[in-house]
């Protein structure tokens, strides 16, 4: 391996800063995919993998992908929430490879809502 | 393709001695089986610092705190939470006296209250992987002093920060970098000791684990200040991961060109070399350290000249600890009004502690300095286990002494402690409840210590085996009348004529128990009783008739064979042969065993 120079370091650095925010938890918008078993039998696994390939080809570093179980509305999975930061969280449902596309790009690069996929915004509370 | 979830798993040694490496083959095992291995990476990260709840895992970017793992719960955990995303609540942690768990690391007061410097990447990276920590701001400051700042600069900015040496001494960092700068050599050195002794203290070990660049950087940053060429890192061999680790890191670093010949195109040169101990505590002193280094008998030197102006092989040499090289680059990144705004008027920044002994939450924790003992140890450390009474906590290892309950308000600084008879040192604290006797502790210091003096000053040598001697004999009931004025006497007369830091501070913990407990003492040498029931000589243990059931348990546990009695008759301890070792004490169940 040859010597760095300041430019190489700062390349290495930017490579890995998506990693580092990831462990930080800092992130500007998180999508959680509903993945209990209604949810992985009505396809959340290919959702999943679709969001995590999406994510990768927009080159943004400070979306966070995560998991969650059940959110009870079984009938309607595969579902997904997507939270930008400072924002109400949007609850999208009957998934599908497409449908995820658009929300990615409409909602969480452009924070525009996807109406006709949407189930609810906000979230339940406790009493 | 990126991950998605990262799972931390400590291993620093602590954990891995709880099989945090099963634990984390096993995290991989079950990911693969279950077809997650492209979107979870499992990460083995240095001490987190949490060690009682080892093994430890932390799930990101959710912050989820999982404890107390064992082998048998990871192919739950990782059908439960990784796969179907539902956390697994009986994992988490619970407070100790509390039922609801508290699943986030941010939640839980152990973490929540600290503030990170020298600890500031722990658990979010890899210790091995150079990358990481370059991700991390890491080799930035390194960059700034190489493009932006004069040997001059650097040594003012260290000098405004205020940062004082975290070994122990507390000395002036800038101060003494600016002395070896001054020094007219072509030839200089620069030193980091890790030769971490006290008992009870593992910072040092911990930061190498966790961190092995911070430490290279702070030590390069050092190197240009000084001008130095070549740099040590003496350490002991007892410390095998961090020394593993730290060779890694030396190899990346040298790889990337970060260590080696015109660094960064900067035309700056600096190498390092990792040195061995072999575990003697007189090697933390400095001159003795660099004779080690040297290869002849670790026996301290008289100063002046100090080893700034003439230390190893002759040439100015400057020796900091681990934890104030590793706050190095972040002074340098983040600027001196940053670190100096942390902290109280004389000491700057923050700490860290190893909080051990009768304590809830045993771990590695770094505190701004001025917190007090109370946030420390209650609010971090999560109190004393099983409702004891605290009674101390003694901070500085076998050179510092034991600050009692009555202080524990007190603000944590270099001069506050020293006020009141204790030192910060390295930063060991070991909480002492109402169950530990004051006197056998100040035994337990004086016989590491006359083990560990190098004998070359009478006092010392000499002293130490007198002191252990008298504490020796109180602890068996043979004390006598004037014994606490000679162990005093004694003391002072070791402290004024010893050369180096080891005799000079080894009558501490007996001074200050002395001064803060002197009741045990006396209640030791004239009612011959241990109120704490530690010592052996001095305690008996008997049966109440009244509360004894004839249940057995105490004669069928007791390894002497000396308790009588048949089912349901009163049982009896024979004094003669009962070794007070105290079973039958701890296996009654009706409290019939007493202690006098």
């Amino acid at each position: 391996m040859p010597k760095l120079t300041i430019k190489d370091l700062e390349e290495i650095r930017k490579k890995v800063r998506k990693t580092a925010l990831l462990r930080e938890g800092i992130s500007n918008a998180k999508i959680t995919v509903h993945m209990g078993t209604c949810g992985i039998a009505a396809g959340a696994r290919t959702i999943m993998n679709t969001v995590i390939k999406i994510v990768e080809e927009s080159g943004r570093d400070d979306v966070i992908v995560t998991t969650s179980g059940c959110a009870g509305f079984c009938s309607r999975e595969p579902m997904a929430t997507v939270e930008l930061k400072g924002e109400t969280p949007v609850k999208y449902c009957d998934l599908t490879g497409d449908k995820i596309k658009k929300i990615f790009s409409e909602h969480v690069l452009n924070g525009k809502i996807v109406e006709e996929c949407a189930l609810a915004i906000g979230s339940e509370r406790e009493p | 393709m990126a991950y998605r979830t990262n799972l931390m798993v400590c291993t620093g040694t602590a954990c891995v001695s709880c099989g945090a490496f099963d634990v984390k083959t096993l995290l991989e095992e079950e990911i693969k089986k279950q077809g997650l291995d492209k979107e979870i990476l499992v990460v083995g990260t240095g001490c987190q610092g949490f060690c009682a709840q080892g093994p430890i895992v932390v799930v990101q970017p959710d912050d989820i705190f999982y404890q107390l793992l064992s082998p048998e719960d990871i192919s739950y955990l990782v059908e439960e939470h990784f796969l179907k995303g539902r956390p697994v609540k009986k994992m988490m942690y619970t407070p100790p006296g509390e039922k609801i768990q508290i699943p986030t690391v941010n939640e839980i007061g152990f973490f929540s209250k600290q503030r990170l410097i020298a600890l500031r990447n722990k658990g979010l990276i890899d210790a091995e992987k150079i990358d990481d920590y370059i991700g991390r701001d890491g080799y930035n400051a390194l960059i700034k002093v190489l493009t932006s700042m004069s040997s001059e600069d650097i040594i003012k900015e260290i000098k405004k920060s205020g940062l004082r040496g975290r070994g122990g001494g507390g000395f002036p960092t800038g101060l003494k970098w600016e002395i070896c700068h001054n020094s007219k050599d072509e030839t200089k050195y620069i030193i980091c000791n890790a030769d971490e002794g006290d008992p009870g203290a593992y910072m040092d070990r911990s930061i190498v684990e966790s961190d092995p660049h911070a430490v290279i950087e702070g030590m390069l940053i050092g190197a240009k200040a000084i001008g130095a060429q070549l740099g040590f890192v003496y350490i002991r061999s007892e410390y095998p991961l961090a020394i593993s680790r730290l060779e890694i890191a030396i190899e990346q670093a040298r790889e990337y060109g970060l260590l080696g010949k015109d660094i960064l195109g900067k035309g700056f040169d600096f190498d390092l070399e990792i040195k061995q101990g072999a575990g003697a505590f007189v090697c933390g002193e400095e001159t003795s350290l660099i004779h080690s280094i040297e290869g002849i008998s670790p026996e301290p030197s008289q100063r002046p000249p100090f080893p700034a102006e003439s230390g190893l092989w002759g040439k100015p040499t400057n020796i900091n600890n681990v934890e104030t090289w590793a706050n190095v680059p972040r002074i340098i990144l983040r600027g001196a009004d940053w670190f100096a705004g942390i902290g109280t008027e004389k000491s700057k920044g923050t700490k860290v502690f190893s909080l051990v002994g009768k304590i809830n939450n045993t771990g590695l924790v770094e505190v701004p300095m001025g917190i007090t003992l109370k946030e420390i140890i209650y609010d971090i450390g999560g109190g004393v286990p099983n409702g004891k009474k605290f009674k101390g906590v003694q901070i500085g290892g076998p050179s510092g002494g034991v600050v009692p309950a009555a202080l524990i308000d007190l603000p944590v600084d270099y001069e506050k402690l020293t006020e009141v008879g204790s030192m910060m040192g390295s930063g060991g604290m070991v909480v002492v409840d109402e169950d530990t006797c004051m006197v056998d502790l100040s035994r337990y210091f004086l016989e590491f210590t006359s083990d560990e003096s190098c004998g070359k000053c009478t006092s010392c040598r000499e002293g130490s085996s007198a002191m252990l001697e008298i504490l020796t004999k109180i602890t068996e009931g043979n004390g006598k009348e004037g014994d606490i004025e000679l162990l005093k006497e004694l003391g002072y007369a070791i402290k004024d004529a010893s050369q180096c830091g080891l005799g000079q501070t080894l009558p501490n913990p007996v001074l200050s128990t002395i001064k803060n407990f002197r009741d045990e003492y006396e209640a030791h040498i004239k009612n011959k009783k241990c109120p704490a029931h530690v010592c052996k000589a001095l305690i008996d243990f008997h049966i109440d008739p009244e509360k004894c059931t004839g249940c057995t348990v105490c004669a069928i546990k007791c390894p002497a064979d000396a308790i009588s009695g048949s089912r349901k008759e009163i049982h009896i301890i024979d004094q003669e042969k009962c070794i007070k070792c105290g079973i039958c004490f701890t296996v009654c169940k009706f409290d019939a065993v007493k202690v006098e």
